[in-house]
């Protein structure tokens, strides 16, 4: 399978079974779109007619041009076969055999001090009561995670809520105890914390810097923009507070890693203006999502907004290359790609491991296949305590993979997604294995934008 | 070639080959919490024996 686009100039060409990008000019471009529906006289004939009186363009030229076509395809470069069904057996044999976890998303806080109206986790309360989870509670969770982890030697934990620095505190012993514990276990947890910044201070700044390996700060862009949704809960947006402490952070991150993360919706479908307005403010490192909301919901992406979004992403991509030329880049999530040295097969394959290698945990202690499943009874997995116990629902999970959902399985796009997200596809269709077919659209999108990038950059190096 | 620039990208068959050790990143874990991609994984298979991931 081949997918082919024209972006910014250029004439792109992925092999989607190989991973390989070409990048070419148009006569090879239209040569390669019918390089299979005919003969190589009956390709040279619609060519020679198609650039007739064209410069440069005769029937020994293209003769070279089919030739080079054909030393791609033989060389496994274009048109390769999809020979990726056993992978896609083990990783899930794996999966559903290993019991293995390296992620946990710790919900240390089922409260917030914010009122988003569009929180998908309902204010941080989950559907459920407001609670903050105990030191005990983290660190038999920590135990957990170690005592599952098998031969993985990175650990992930995110500290998520609600609100993380609503319970600080634990947050803090929960780091001293796993950094007490990760040498003897040969671990090395890497923590992130996601947090809105209303109790950012110093001391946070501080902390989180010598022990997160993440941040990931709240802010929807521009302050008209976030303060719509990201109030508190006497009404009062939150921008002025905690922009400049996010901009205090960010600069004391240094080379570490940190995102400021914002939500789109409906009532800013521009979001490249908010994305950019964030630059202005100092922030370097971007990520801006879709809002995930039930369909009607008045913020609710609708289908008249597509080629809204689409444009904004091209605009994005765009602006990027036009920074980075300029000396001034930045980075936007979606559009990192390393193309030399990116995820393997199995990865892409197997995709998020929700469910498997990567659980949320209440405050209570409970296990859920996600954070995006939490407060749904239904993905009860089981508790810190007694382990996963729903290994019925862990069996569905391990076979969640880009393989397994029929809604995958002719997009060119299926390589660089791994099939998306499982609570994505539950919500929007009833199933895991499904697909959010919105999703899906920007996906692709965002991934055209990322791979045209990558190839401008290449294409620059080349030149220089 | 004249008229093709293929850029150099991870060959995917081969990485069947000695992928999987699995120590990658969770792919919502960093920052996007709400959809899910590979695309922006890094590798860090560092050249051990693999496993499956």
């Amino acid at each position: 399978m081949i997918h082919q686009y024209k972006l910014n100039g250029y004439n792109i060409v992925i092999d989607v079974y190989s991973g390989s990008v070409h990048a070419v000019d148009e006569v090879a471009y239209d040569m390669i779109a019918m390089y299979k529906d005919g003969t190589r006289e009956d390709v040279i004939a619609a060519m020679l007619e198609k650039y007739a009186g064209r410069d440069g363009v005769d029937e020994a030229d293209l003769n070279e041009c089919y030739d080079d076509i054909g030393e791609l395809e033989a060389a496994g470069k274009l048109f390769s076969e999809d020979v990726y069904g056993g992978v896609a057996e083990i990783a899930a044999e794996h999966r559903r055999g290993s019991g293995e976890i390296k992620a946990l998303c710790l919900h240390v806080a089922h409260t917030c001090n914010l009122n988003c109206e569009y929180c998908f986790a309902s204010q941080g309360k989950y559907n459920g009561e407001r609670a903050l989870m105990s030191y005990e509670v983290g660190k038999r969770a920590l135990d957990f995670l170690i005592e599952n982890s098998g031969s993985r030697r990175n650990l992930e934990v995110d500290f998520f809520g609600g609100e993380p620095l609503m319970n600080w505190d634990v947050v803090k012993k929960l780091v001293a105890y796993a950094r007490s514990i990760e040498g003897e276990h040969g671990k090395n947890f890497r923590f992130t914390l996601t947090t809105n910044g209303v109790l950012v201070d110093d001391e946070v700044i501080e902390f989180a810097n010598r022990e997160m390996n993440n941040v990931v700060m709240s802010i929807d862009g521009r302050p008209e923009v976030h303060d719509r949704f990201r109030r508190d809960y006497a009404g009062n947006g939150s921008f002025d507070r905690i922009v400049p402490k996010f901009q205090k952070f960010a600069e004391a991150r240094g080379d570490r890693e940190y995102y400021v993360r914002g939500t789109y919706t409906h009532y800013n479908t521009d979001f490249t203006n908010d994305i950019f307005y964030l630059r202005d403010l100092g922030f370097d490192r971007l990520s801006m999502e879709p809002v995930v909301c039930a369909p009607g919901d008045p913020c609710a992406l609708t289908a008249e907004d597509l080629p809204v979004l689409f444009r904004q992403y091209e605009i994005l991509a765009e602006e990027m290359l036009r920074c980075e030329r300029a000396g001034k880049p930045f980075t936007f999530y979606h559009y990192m790609i390393d193309l030399s040295h990116g995820p393997c097969i199995y990865k892409r394959i197997a995709g998020c491991g929700s469910g498997t290698e990567y659980l949320a945990v209440t405050p209570w202690g409970d296990l859920y296949p996600c954070h995006q499943f939490v407060g749904d009874e239904k993905y009860l997995m089981g508790n810190v305590w007694d382990g996963v116990t729903n290994t019925e629902m862990r069996e569905r999970f391990g076979r969640c993979n880009v393989y397994a959902r029929p809604g995958c399985r002719d997009c060119w796009a299926k390589l660089y997604c791994s099939g998306g997200c499982a609570a994505n596809a539950y919500h929007a269709t009833g199933d895991i294995l499904g697909t959010y077919d919105y999703g899906c659209e920007l996906f692709r999108k965002r991934m055209e934008c990322a791979i045209m990038a990558e190839t401008a950059r290449c294409l620059d190096a080349e030149e220089e | 070639m004249k008229r093709i620039k293929t850029i150099e990208t991870r060959d995917l068959k081969k990485s069947a080959a000695v992928g999987g050790c699995g120590e990658c990143q969770t792919s919502c874990q960093s920052a996007c919490k709400t959809s899910c991609g590979v695309a922006n994984q890094k590798c860090e298979n560092k050249g051990a024996e693999s496993r499956k991931a």
